[in-house]
């Protein structure tokens, strides 16, 4: 429940600026990418989707939940093992793995978000934090598919029986699919009922409480459907790298989607598509002039937080004022 | 299973309950004095160890190194203090891990520019490097024992500091209630200063008493930082004595869990299942050990008692 008023006219235009723009220059990347070094712009392009996606979904409990899970790379590594396993065990098909791989990242948000969701602010981040860690060191006991070695993927998974991820410009536009109709769904999700339920719950769960909500349930809801969405970021990752490995799920991984939501502007969707775009260009480009490109980026992130104000998002509508 | 080997385990897991006491303690005060969420804590451990292999490097000896590296790194902490965090205590905890996850990326990789990435080593004191005989066919590494002891003063000294003394009478006032110590005219930012940096050393000495028995390297406090997590949330946060039972806890459930977890599998399953499952169980036992409590006390063991 917004604030109504004649920053909302500005705010809305920008939701729809934003993401109209960032797909548009999307769609068109394959094409420019013919003029450059195509297979590095394709894989770059395709990256930026897969973790625009995990920071989208880390948003909607984040921003909108206002839940600060730190573990989020737990669904990365989940979606990601599932593809491989499948791929490994024969049963890659993108029709029978991603539903599997959203079926089990549902499963281990439904079971830890129950137990986590019982705990309050910081606590939260900790214990969130901590189930992360569980699966990674559960992923380096997995002697039967690579241990903490990593599990390599023979191939990408078909698509009904068909190679369509195997060339690199149509797994970049199958992303691009998936991730558009993400977001279109997250946008109708948090302007549904439910959605107003959850931003309500966090600016004022006692008073939710009253009127009769089950705060917790909606926060759980929230909270699998989230990680659902992640694992189906760690399913793409798992296929476009064809690899998986415990590191998927390092808790440094957790920090940087908070990051990239935080980067962006959180709770508004489009922050989060633009702070992973942002903070991946970032990384690409400060490791490339040095190895030791967290020096940089380390004192980038404290600014952020000690000066920005709605991240990337925040800054642009200032900027349109 | 032998009483030999069940011994060495539980002095092994009592070694891990004691470092992580060492950091769940700074951890779990800055806590419950400041509402302050610090990610950096593991790496003020880091610090400690490469502090005491610096200092060991210019002056030859340990026990100059230690107590050198204790001074700097309660320096560093409360440069750190002044710098950052105390512009973060108004803050919501999602800015503060923000921004000391910030922190963890530059020290991380600032070790490695300073030190390189190959992992250092610290020789172990010549005086402590013998090994004592504990019972018949049993001796223990003598410098592990110290470690222990160590710990162990160290948090008899810490209990008496904040129970018995004006700064721990303070500290315990603060945690209930900093606007009013402030009000009555207690220099809070001074105070809150001084657990900082009091937090900092503490990890520090944890770090640097490890130095001996690991390699000490970049992202060595990472993943002590999420077990000192773990313990503060199964202790309750804010309490330094269910820092003190929790740390135990998780040092033995975790190192016993890890040397036993199959044996006792294969009491009920097939061996080729439990030399399958026991080592993931092992790995998962803390963390379902914290699931447990946590459903049953959401606030952890001991609560720690704070006025809205």
């Amino acid at each position: 429940m917004k604030a109504a008023g004649p920053d909302t006219a500005r705010r809305l235009s920008a939701a729809i600026l934003i993401p109209l723009v960032l797909f548009a220059a999307l769609a068109l990347l394959p094409l420019a990418a013919q003029f450059g070094p195509k297979a590095y712009i394709l894989s770059l392009g395709t990256r930026l989707m897969i973790f625009a996606l995990a920071a989208i979904s880390l948003d909607l409990i984040l921003g909108y939940g206002g839940m600060v899970s730190f573990g989020h790379a737990a669904f990365l590594g989940i979606g990601g093992y599932a593809a491989g396993i499948l791929v490994d065990e024969g049963r890659g098909d993108l029709l029978l793995a991603l539903p599997l791989a959203m079926a089990a990242s549902a499963l281990f948000a439904a079971a830890t978000g129950y137990v986590s969701i019982r705990t309050r602010g910081v606590a939260f981040i900790m214990i969130t934090l901590a189930f992360a860690q569980m699966a990674y060191f559960f992923a380096n006991t997995l002697s039967a598919y690579g241990g903490s070695d990593g599990l390599s993927l023979l191939a990408r998974s078909g698509v009904a029986g068909l190679p369509l991820m195997k060339n690199d410009t149509a797994f970049f536009y199958v992303v691009l699919a998936i991730l558009a109709l993400a977001f279109g769904a997250c946008r109708l999700l948090v302007a549904s009922p439910f959605g107003q339920a959850l931003e309500a719950v966090r600016q004022n769960p006692g008073r939710m409480a009253a009127m009769g909500y089950d705060t917790d349930r909606i926060k759980l809801i929230a909270y699998a459907i989230s990680g659902t969405l992640c694992g189906v970021a760690g399913f793409l990752l798992a296929n476009q790298t064809e690899f998986v490995s415990p590191s998927y799920m390092a808790w440094q991984r957790s920090g940087e989607l908070i990051a990239m939501v935080v980067l962006g502007g959180m709770g508004t969707l489009h922050g989060a598509l633009l702070g992973a775009v942002a903070f991946l260009a970032l990384e690409e480009i400060l490791s490339d002039l040095t190895p030791h490109w967290r020096l940089v980026f380390g004192p980038i992130l404290i600014l952020v937080v000690l000066m920005g104000r709605g991240g990337l998002v925040g800054l642009i509508g200032r900027m349109r004022r | 299973m032998s009483t030999t080997l069940l011994v060495v385990q539980m002095l092994n897991g009592l070694q891990l309950g004691i470092l992580l006491f060492l950091i769940a303690a700074g951890l779990t005060l800055v806590f419950g004095v400041m509402d302050f969420v610090n990610l950096a804590h593991g790496v003020q451990y880091m610090l400690g160890a490469y502090l005491a292999v610096l200092f060991w490097r210019l002056t030859g000896s340990f026990a100059l190194a230690l107590p050198l590296a204790l001074v700097a790194a309660f320096a560093i902490g409360l440069a750190l203090e002044l710098a950052i965090f105390r512009r973060l205590y108004a803050r919501d905890h999602l800015d503060q891990v923000l921004a000391t996850f910030g922190l963890i990326l530059i020290l991380n990789d600032g070790v490695k520019a300073l030190f390189g990435n190959a992992p250092l080593s610290l020789p172990m004191p010549e005086a402590l490097s013998g090994a004592v005989r504990i019972m018949d066919g049993l001796s223990y590494p003598l410098y592990r024992l110290v470690l222990i002891a160590a710990g162990l003063a160290v948090a008899a000294g810490l209990a008496l500091l904040v129970s018995r003394t004006r700064a721990g009478m303070l500290v315990r006032a603060g945690a209930s209630d900093a606007a009013m110590v402030s009000a009555l005219g207690v220099d809070i930012g001074r105070l809150f200063s001084l657990v900082f940096a009091f937090g900092a050393m503490l990890a520090a000495f944890a770090g640097a008493m490890a130095a001996p028995l690991l390699s000490v390297e970049s992202g060595m406090g990472d993943n002590l930082l999420v077990l000192a997590f773990v313990v503060i949330v199964i202790g309750g946060i804010g309490s330094i004595r269910g820092a003190f039972v929790a740390s135990l806890i998780v040092g033995l459930v975790d190192t016993l869990g890890r040397s036993f977890a199959t044996d006792i599998l294969k009491l009920a399953f097939s061996p080729s299942a439990a030399n399958q499952a026991g080592p993931a169980i092992a790995s998962m036992a803390i963390y379902i050990l914290m699931a447990a409590i946590l459903f049953v006390r959401p606030a952890g063991l001991f609560p720690a008692s704070r006025s809205a």
